[in-house]
Order: C-alpha cells, then structure tokens, then sequence
C-alpha cells in the first residue's frame, strides 16, 4: 500500500482496526496456550475440570510445581535434556566448523566429493535412515561397542547436519583471501588462521547456527526415544508423553510449563538473531 | 591454493651449503603438513558423516533385503519385505492417511502463513511485537505443544468444547472420531509451524523493490492487483521451496498422530512414520521397516525431482 494511500481517512481507520484485530488475534494464538499452561500448571486438577474457561484459578496452587518437580523427577529429565543439548550443540558446531574451514580455506583436492555427500544428505530426509542408525549406534562399526543408552547415541548423529555445514561454508567463503593469505604468509598454522581469524570474523553466523542447534535439540523427540530407551536417562520431551498416561492432570501440566520455560526464555532473550537466522537461512 | 611456501629468511640466498639444507627440510615438512591439516579437519565431518549419515543410509538400502534380530547374522530374504508390506492391509490405509495430512496441511497450513506475512507487512506497526507473538509457537517443544492440544481437544473438559459451547456448537469428539481426528492434527500441526513459514516470507516480501510498487501504482492497479502481479511473482520461487519442504515434513509426520492418537480411532491417523515406527520398534521386524523406509525416500526423491523441473520451467518463463 502507498503512502498516499495510506493516508486517506477511511483507509486509516480500516488499517488501525485491522491491526489491532491481528495484534489481539496473534496474542491469543501465540501467548494464549502458553499462558494456559501455566495457569493450568497451578490450579488444581478439580478446579480445572470445575472451571475450564476461568483465566485465573480461585486458589492458586504455586505448590503444584515444586510437588511436580519432586514427585515426577523433573529435575532429573531436565538435566538429561541440558546434557543432551549441550553435547549435540558441540558436536553439531565442532564438525561443521572443521569441516567447512577445510571445504572453504584448505581446499584439498578431494573436498568437492566430500562437499557433494555431505549436501546430497539433504534431500535424504532423516527419518528414511532412522532403523539403520539405531541398528548401528547397537553396534558402532570401528570400534565394535553399543552406544544406545548413552548420551553418545544423540549427540554424534547429531553432528551428520549438513545444513550446518552448508552455512557455515558459505560464511567462511566471504572471508577475504588476502587476509588468509597474509596470514600465511606471516607463518601462521591452519589451526591459528581458524582460532584467531576465521572464527572471530564469523560470529554472527555462529550465533545463528548454535541457536538453531540448541532450538532443535531442545525439540527433538523421536529420535532420543528410539537411541535413550533406559527411562532414567531419557530428556524431558521424551519422559512427559509417558508421565501423561500415569499421573495427575495438573502435576504434568506443571511438567510442560517446565519443559517450555527454557525455548521460550532462550527465544525472547534471542530474538532478534533467532528471527534474522529463520529468515536467513530460508532465503538461502 | 596455497602459496609455494619459501621461508622468507632464505630469501636472500648468499648463505653457504649448512643452512641451505635447513628451507629444505622445512619446505618438505610444510608440504606434508598441507597434505595432512585438511584431512585431519575433514575427519570429523568423514567421520560423523560416514558412520550416522552416509552408512545408515546405504545400510537402509542392504536392510530391506534382509531379515535380522540383532543377534543372530543378518540373512538375505530377497523381495520378501516388500512383499511383506504389499499384504499389510495397513500400509494402503497409512499412504492413504500420510496423503490426507499432506494435503489438509498444503490447504491449511500453507495459505495462512503467505497470507499473516502480507497482512503483517502492510500494517507496518507493531512488527517486532507480531514477530514474537507469531514464532511462539514454534518455540515450543512439540510434544509438549502435542499435549497441551490434547488437553484442549478433550471432548467433556477440553478449552474448545468450552468455548464452543458457550457459543452453543457442539460438543465435537475432535480427536475421538474417525471422521475429524485427522483435521484436528493438522490443525495444531499447523499451529505448531506456521510461525517458521511467517518469518521467511516476511523476509521475502521485505526484498521485493518498492520502485515496482511504484510504477504499478502509476499504472492504476489496486492493491489486490498489485499483490497478485507484483508481490507474488516476485515470491514465486520462494513459495515453491516453502511448498516442497512442507511436502517433505508433512510426509514423515509422526509426533502428532504417535502421542495425540497412536494411529486411531479405527486407524483413522496411521502414518507411513508411525507404521515404519511400529514395524521397527513394537514388532522388531526391522527389514520391513527399512523397505518402507526405503520406498518413502524413494517417493519423496521423485516428488522433488517432478518439482525442482517444474519450478525450473515455471521460474524461467
């Protein structure tokens, strides 16, 4: 719409009124279920079958929460979840990052074939090859041992992402040569170019691929199920859909309020680089 | 690549014969080591790519043909797993079920993201606000976001039957029947992933120069005309990508019907993941997963290979 446009009267109007029928819209869309839950997470269970539709419960029940943390053992499966963030978050950015640095600056004779199985891996949805990989990390080639149960099974399939790969490749592809060069030229390893020039120039595109990793991870489900079968070491997405056929309504409520904390707060703090990654990287 | 690397200090080379042999020692331990740092950066990505990516999936391949328990050796069984598949009377329903879904969530879900994006673009204000309100959804883990529908959808003390009824419609069994549990999953799919699609159109429309804008406007066209002539064909390619990619997520949709419904009422959710999950993992028939798995990559390869000539025509003309 034009600026001309824009500032007839009834166009004005209209426009004014648009928006905030799509502000209250998106609030009740996006922010609604979230508050839901936590209101749901401290209201008892009778109050929420006796009065669905209240916004607020007649007696709140801050005490539903810390009784979910003990009695459900949340505290247990967060934990589980952080590590197994934590460690596919490395795995995913140590791999790329080594990978795209010798695909863009070393360029070994060989790195375009490495370059070309590692995107064809991208039209190959995951899924397809979900069996095999939990028949292998049952029994890992090379070194012969099982790895299921362990937060190995997670973090190192993890790493096989080749969009990480892709991004970061592409960054480091903008890097100036000279610089490299006078690097070199200066007697400096491939390991000091990487760690005190490469790497410093490329925040930016680092911050958006760790957050999408730690995004990801956090909403992982089906393959931590399959990999993580031993309960106690299971992730919290993975333990709430199996507390959801045995417990109290509003202590797994609780639960999920847990479990949403974390993205959300990581989302709101990040998102100005989270928003710019999406678009980014979809453009791309 | 890299520079034939002479050590400057034996640039000036008026030394006598001891230290000429000291460039050359080097010259050779700088030429080994160019052949050895790319590779030892490479080996991590060889490495986590060979063993969880590249092998599984040859592996998936080998799997169909073959009949294993973990235990014992794999033993070769030829065409029997597909065959297997063929005789299951799920499979028909679960193709039948994963198309569905696909085509319910292209209707749904990939109209009201282009459509949230334009709106929210020509309003202008508020942006930030929108953005936020708009990607929350999507930040939430979708098991928890699957469970947190569940509970809405619980038809004696679910939130919409609530709403409705004050509005005196239904009560509606969502996900109890046969008739509408499909819709409903992909209603919250929808909800669940609308916000990603919102964002990278958002981004699309901010590149489209205004200066066409401008000159359609000189031309008289209204808004409608100029959405429809300016700003889409300008999105084309973008859109066809954001619709491919939907096709391949919604293909393996799996979370949804596993922990809304686990395939029911009667059947009515079974997907082609959930059956492929249920092979796998409750009958321990893992060679008949992998032939399913197999033909589903095989189908959503030739999917995108009919898609990317397509738009390769459509985008040139």
């Amino acid at each position: 719409m034009s600026e001309a446009e824009r500032r007839r009267p009834l166009t004005r109007i209209g426009l004014g009124t648009t928006q905030l029928l799509l502000i209250a819209a998106l609030v009740i869309e996006g922010a609604g279920p979230i508050y839901w839950v936590f209101k749901g997470s401290i209201s008892s269970t009778q109050e929420s079958l006796r009065h669905p539709l209240a916004l607020w419960p007649e007696e709140a029940h801050w005490s539903n929460i810390s009784t979910a943390w003990t009695s459900l053992d949340l505290g247990r499966y967060l934990m589980n979840t952080v590590v197994l963030v934590g460690g596919s978050w490395f795995v995913q950015l140590f791999v790329a990052v080594t990978g795209a640095y010798a695909l863009s600056v070393l360029r070994p004779f060989y790195g375009k074939y490495v370059y070309a199985a590692v995107l064809a891996t991208l039209f190959l949805p995951g899924t397809v090859s979900m069996v095999s990989l939990y028949l292998t990390i049952q029994d890992l080639p090379l070194t012969g041992g099982s790895i299921a149960n362990t937060p190995m099974a997670v973090w190192l399939p993890a790493g096989a992402h080749a969009f990480n790969v892709l991004l970061i490749k592409q960054f480091f592809d903008g890097i100036p040569k000279e610089l490299l060069e006078a690097a070199r030229l200066d007697g400096a390893g491939p390991w000091r170019i990487l760690t005190r020039i490469v790497l410093p120039m490329s925040r930016p595109i680092l911050a958006v691929v760790s957050l999408l990793a730690v995004m990801n991870a956090w909403k992982d489900f089906l393959w931590p199920m399959i990999a993580i079968t031993d309960t106690d070491k299971q992730p919290l997405a993975v333990a709430l859909p199996r507390l959801a056929d045995t417990s109290d309504q509003s202590l797994l409520i609780a639960g999920m309020l847990i479990a949403i904390i974390p993205p959300v707060v990581v989302f709101l703090v990040f998102q100005r680089q989270i928003v710019r990654g999406i678009a980014f990287t979809g453009l791309k | 690549m890299s520079t034939p690397t002479i050590p400057r200090e034996s640039l000036p080379a008026v030394a006598p014969a001891p230290v000429g042999k000291r460039p050359l020692r080097v010259n050779r331990l700088r030429a080994g080591s160019r052949h050895i740092a790319p590779a030892l950066f490479l080996l991590p990505t060889v490495l986590v790519f060979g063993l969880f990516s590249w092998w599984p999936i040859i592996r998936s391949l080998v799997l169909s043909f073959q009949q294993t328990n973990l235990v014992e050796p794999a033993t070769w069984v030829g065409l029997r797993n597909y065959q297997t598949l063929l005789d299951d009377p799920l499979l028909g329903k679960a193709v039948w079920n994963t198309v569905v879904f696909t085509g319910l969530a292209l209707l749904i879900g990939f109209p009201l993201p282009l459509f949230l994006a334009v709106l929210m673009s020509e309003l202008r204000r508020g942006g930030g606000l929108m953005r936020v309100l708009v990607y929350l959804p999507v930040a939430v883990p979708p098991v928890v976001a699957v469970l947190m529908w569940k509970w809405f959808y619980d038809p004696d003390t679910g939130l919409f039957n609530e709403v409705l009824g004050k509005v005196g419609l239904g009560p509606y069994p969502w996900l109890q029947s046969a008739d509408t549990a499909m819709t409903s999953l992909v209603v919250e799919a929808t909800w669940a992933g609308a916000g990603g699609a919102v964002l990278i159109y958002l981004a699309a429309l901010a590149s489209v120069p205004t200066e066409l804008y401008e000159a359609a406007e000189l031309d008289g066209a209204s808004v409608r005309r100029r959405l429809w002539h300016v700003t889409l064909p300008h999105m084309r390619s973008i859109l066809l990508i954001m619709m491919l990619l939907q096709v391949i997520n919604t293909f393996q949709v799996f979370t949804e019907p596993f922990v809304l419904t686990d395939g029911g009422p009667e059947d009515s959710t079974v997907t082609v993941l959930l059956l492929i999950y249920r092979y796998a993992f409750v009958g321990g028939d893992y060679g008949s997963a992998a032939a399913l798995s197999v033909s589903l990559a095989a189908v959503l390869a030739v999917l995108s290979a009919i898609y990317l000539r397509l738009t390769r025509t459509w985008g040139t003309k």
